[in-house]
């Protein structure tokens, strides 16, 4: 690759001259072995590309410049040479085969998930990410953290924005240096897609399938990039941050993600009390329904309102059966623990001027599933 | 020599029940009843091209709207909803009502002229495949205005997303319905003219290049308009039946979805882009005054990208995860197309070569087409490559690639065509230095918008985002001001025309490019009714010898 590297560079200087700056005017700096191949290939690509154009474009504009009317050029009447079509047919076949074969190896490496040493699940959300450490058992998620003061800049309210703008998350990914690291993409409701382009993975997050992709960050930092297929509303807004990080550091990190998880989660057969499972449900909703059902219930476009909506006012099995699987845009919730809908339900009923008197508790919950 | 003193009339036809008062005054209906009721090919094909315009302006007014917002970072004009509407719209509206009925009204405007048919084949269905259009469009519109406003998941309506809109979306699919049902049967009407139509001598590897590509582009719409209309449907009774068709969780696979859209969107691509290479293959000639080089290799290639149209959809779905074979099989099939269409541009500058060069308004719209039409494939032959792919889908890359082909590619050989055909259409010339004016310009702001977005795509941003990161400023506040230029410029387009309507710089000849195709054999303004009884023999061996063909 390197004489191609050097035929590219040679015959595209612009390229040249704009890949010195960083992320700006190429591809960001390459962090891993696929990115870096992606980026030889596309210098190659382009080299050839501009030996292409330089030849094509140079004979067109002599033929525009010499041979003019104005000029005196009298036609000649010249219109068939099959020789002529036959070279032209071949050799850019030919051209096409080397830049095809470089191609064809990198991507059967792309495909290469085996022998990941660290697999992490990927969960597209409207709209943030959800990651699970299948091999460690916990789980997080990701969420913007730009301040919606900055993002909003109607009738000139806008907040002056920091550096890493709309690129900032509450809780980044994070994974060792010099491991290979299987990501499995899924969704829980729309198609998203999960990219890192300083690594040059990028791979769907698909509802109701499971896609990988992997990558092996060669050195720490922190790489920033965003969901890479049109979700809604707040496409724009959830970004993918990874931090790379020593394997003694990401070996810490686990073992205190693990002692959170455990002193966090909610015992099952826990009987709560009804003004405690609103304030925890005040939270659950926040996180998960606020986005569309607004955090007053007033709903909006095609999502209703939840203050005074017959569900939330009428029989508590039809609420929870609504929750728990769904209907039309509203997606199922089977996602979040027995606690979290048992709270979230008995919020919901007790909120927005919603005066109902009931409850939920996790059994129910758990019964309901079945 | 003109058709009313066309000393071969009637013979052998003899079919004229009326021929006592041929000027044809009598059938022509005045005031709205002559649009509303039209079967004059001429007629429908002014309403296609005015329908197309104003959907252009509609369509382009969308643009502006995103370009308004991106100007700077933050949100400023829409909320994410509405942004993500006009991207919708303006995809659908371009696509479905700008780009496509232009070229079926150019096709039905200069077919039965450029074959010396009398009309097309099927006058009333004409008609009907005409008037299907503004309703559609009407439901697109009015979609913006209904309870949760119009479809927002892009042109391509990907499900699961597309199953959450309001009835904005099944408004979006009728819509898709009656456009479809329109293109097939102006397809069918196409097809059918160019097959039965023809002047004696005519045959088919005798036609204007124009014709080849309206036949192939035809077949293609045949083919492909159904299955979207299926893709659709599917939608609407996953959203409404209760069926799982693209839902996971009864069984249902969301990337079928994509299959069956881009099995009808790749061909699609190029339902826009071979009737462009048809109208640059007229163009071109005429003003190098010299025969189209390699007309045979140039129907093969059209007829190869047409096939292997349907081979290359899912690298539109490179990013979805399919097995390392199918990546493999739809990246070399993909790179293929490269060379039929290098055969095209190849051949387009041997047709220049030892020219007699002059550079009219459609002449400097046909070469900045060959121009930025490879810019186009070349950026196309990047985003080919998958695993290159990775980093540019679905980013402004993708944006740039396919407004080089569609705007520099479609839009310019249509701006070229009416430049051309404008003094057939209107009998009057235009001004030459307003339609020079109206290129130089064009051109200019168009590369102003959408050459930064290359470099936006490669740095990684997002489409269809109405908000950016910060290291995205500069280039897309240069795209915003080109995008209000450029759609600026298109208003001094409308003036040209009317212009030109309203009695431009003057008369046109017959004949004024000197071209020896049978579109100019007839008065300017072309009559009412041309071709009644078809060119004779000798007038049409004429022509082809001129275009080396005979």
């Amino acid at each position: 690759m390197r004489f191609s590297r050097a035929c590219a560079l040679a015959a595209f200087l612009p390229a040249c001259s704009f890949a010195t700056i960083d992320g700006r005017y190429n591809f960001q700096t390459p962090q891993t072995l696929i990115a870096h191949d992606i980026n030889n290939l596309h210098a190659w690509i382009m080299g050839v590309i501009a030996v292409i154009f330089v030849a094509v474009f140079g004979v067109m504009f002599y033929s525009i410049f010499k041979h003019r009317k104005s000029s005196g050029h009298s036609a000649r009447h010249f219109h068939e040479n099959t020789t002529v079509e036959i070279l032209w047919t071949l050799i850019p076949a030919l051209i096409l085969v080397v830049m095809a074969w470089p191609a064809a190896k990198v991507v059967l490496a792309q495909k290469d998930t085996r022998d990941a040493e660290v697999t992490i699940k990927a969960t597209g959300y409207q709209w943030f990410w959800g990651y699970d450490y299948l091999d460690y058992g916990f789980g997080y998620k990701s969420k913007l953290a730009t301040p919606r003061d900055q993002i909003e800049n109607y009738k000139d309210k806008g907040q002056a924005k920091g550096e890493h703008y709309l690129l900032e998350v509450t809780e980044p990914l994070v994974v060792p240096v010099g491991t290979k690291v299987r990501v499995l993409t899924t969704s829980n409701d729309v198609i998203h897609s999960w990219g890192m382009p300083a690594f040059g993975v990028k791979q769907d997050a698909i509802p109701g399938f499971i896609r990988d992709t992997w990558f092996k960050a060669d050195r720490v930092g922190t790489f920033r990039g965003q969901c890479v297929e049109l979700c809604g509303r707040d496409h724009g807004f959830m970004p993918i941050v990874i931090s790379v990080v020593s394997k003694d550091d990401f070996k810490t990190w686990v073992d205190k993600k693990q002692k959170d998880a455990k002193a966090a989660a909610d015992d099952p057969n826990k009987v709560w009390k009804l003004d405690e499972m609103i304030a925890r449900g005040k939270t659950v909703y926040d996180a998960n329904c606020a986005a569309c059902h607004k955090a007053d219930g007033a709903g909006g476009g095609p999502f209703p309102a939840l203050a005074g909506s017959k569900i939330a006012n009428g029989p508590i099995a039809g609420h929870l059966d609504i929750v728990l699987h769904g209907k039309g845009a509203m997606p199922s919730w089977q996602g979040l623990s027995d606690t979290e809908i048992a709270a979230v339900i008995t919020y919901e009923r007790h909120s927005f001027g919603n005066k109902m008197t009931d409850m939920l508790q996790p059994k129910d919950v758990k019964a309901a599933r079945k | 020599m003109s058709t009313t003193a066309n000393p071969t009339i009637d013979l052998g036809a003899g079919h004229h029940d009326h021929a006592h008062d041929h000027d044809h005054d009598h059938h022509t209906l005045t005031g709205w009843r002559r649009w509303v009721y039209a079967t004059n090919h001429k007629d429908i094909g002014t309403l296609y091209l005015w329908f197309s315009f104003a959907m252009f302006i509609t369509g382009g007014l969308m643009a502006l709207g995103i370009r308004a917002e991106l100007f700077t970072p933050g949100l400023q004009f829409w909320q994410p909803e509405f942004f993500n509407q006009l991207t919708t719209l303006h995809g659908v509206i371009m696509v479905f009502g700008a780009i496509m009925p232009a070229f079926t009204g150019l096709a039905n405007w200069m077919l039965p002229l450029m074959l010396g048919a009398p009309d097309m084949a099927f006058a009333r269905m004409n008609n009907w495949s005409f008037w299907l259009l503004p309703p559609a469009a009407l439901l697109l519109i009015i979609s913006l205005f209904v309870p949760g406003g119009a479809a927002a998941g892009g042109w391509t309506l990907y499900p699961p997303l597309s199953l959450q809109f309001g009835m904005g979306m099944d408004l979006a699919i009728f819509a898709i319905h009656l456009l479809g049902i329109s293109s097939i049967m102006g397809s069918i009407n196409i097809i059918t003219t160019i097959l039965n139509m023809r002047a004696p001598g005519m045959t088919l590897m005798k036609m204007p290049m124009f014709a080849w590509t309206a036949l192939i582009t035809n077949y293609l719409l045949v083919a492909v308009a159904p299955v979207l209309a299926g893709a659709v449907t599917m939608l609407l009774t996953d959203r409404h039946f209760g069926t799982h068709f693209f839902k996971a969780v009864g069984g249902g696979d969301p990337v079928l979805f994509q299959h069956i859209f881009w099995f009808f969107g790749h061909p699609e691509v190029y339902i826009m882009a071979l009737p462009a290479f048809g109208v640059v293959s007229q163009i071109i000639p005429t003003f190098a005054r010299k025969p189209l080089f390699g007309y045979h290799s140039m129907v093969y290639a059209t007829a190869s990208i047409a096939i292997l149209s349907f081979m290359v959809w899912a690298h539109h779905m490179f990013s979805v995860g399919m097995p390392a074979t199918a990546q493999l099989f739809f990246m070399f099939m993909t790179m293929l197309i490269a060379v039929p269409t290098g055969v095209k541009v190849f051949n387009w500058i041997a047709t220049m070569w030892q020219g007699s060069m002059s550079f009219e308004t459609p002449m400097l719209f046909a070469v900045g087409f060959v121009c930025l039409f490879t810019v186009g494939g070349f950026s196309g032959l990047v985003l080919s490559i998958a695993p290159v792919d990775t980093q540019m889908h679905d980013t402004y890359y993708v944006v740039a690639h396919f407004h080089y082909v569609l705007v520099a590619g479609a839009l310019f050989s249509l701006f070229g065509a009416v430049y051309y055909w404008l003094p057939k259409w209107t009998g009057n010339m235009y001004s030459e230095r307003a339609g020079k004016f109206h290129f130089w310009w064009s051109m200019v702001w168009f590369n102003v918008t959408f050459f930064p977005m290359h470099f936006l795509g490669l740095a990684g941003m997002p489409r269809r985002i109405p908000d950016y990161p910060l290291q995205f400023t500069d280039f897309n506040a240069i795209a915003s001001v080109g995008a209000f230029c450029f759609g600026l410029g298109q208003l001094f387009f409308l003036y040209n025309v009317i212009h030109t309507i309203r009695g431009g710089v003057g008369k046109a000849p017959a004949n004024p490019w000197d071209s020896p195709t049978l579109e100019w054999e007839v008065p300017s303004p072309a009559p009412h009714h041309t071709w009644e009884t078809p060119p004779d023999e000798a007038l049409v061996k004429k022509g082809l010898a001129a275009q080396a063909l005979e």
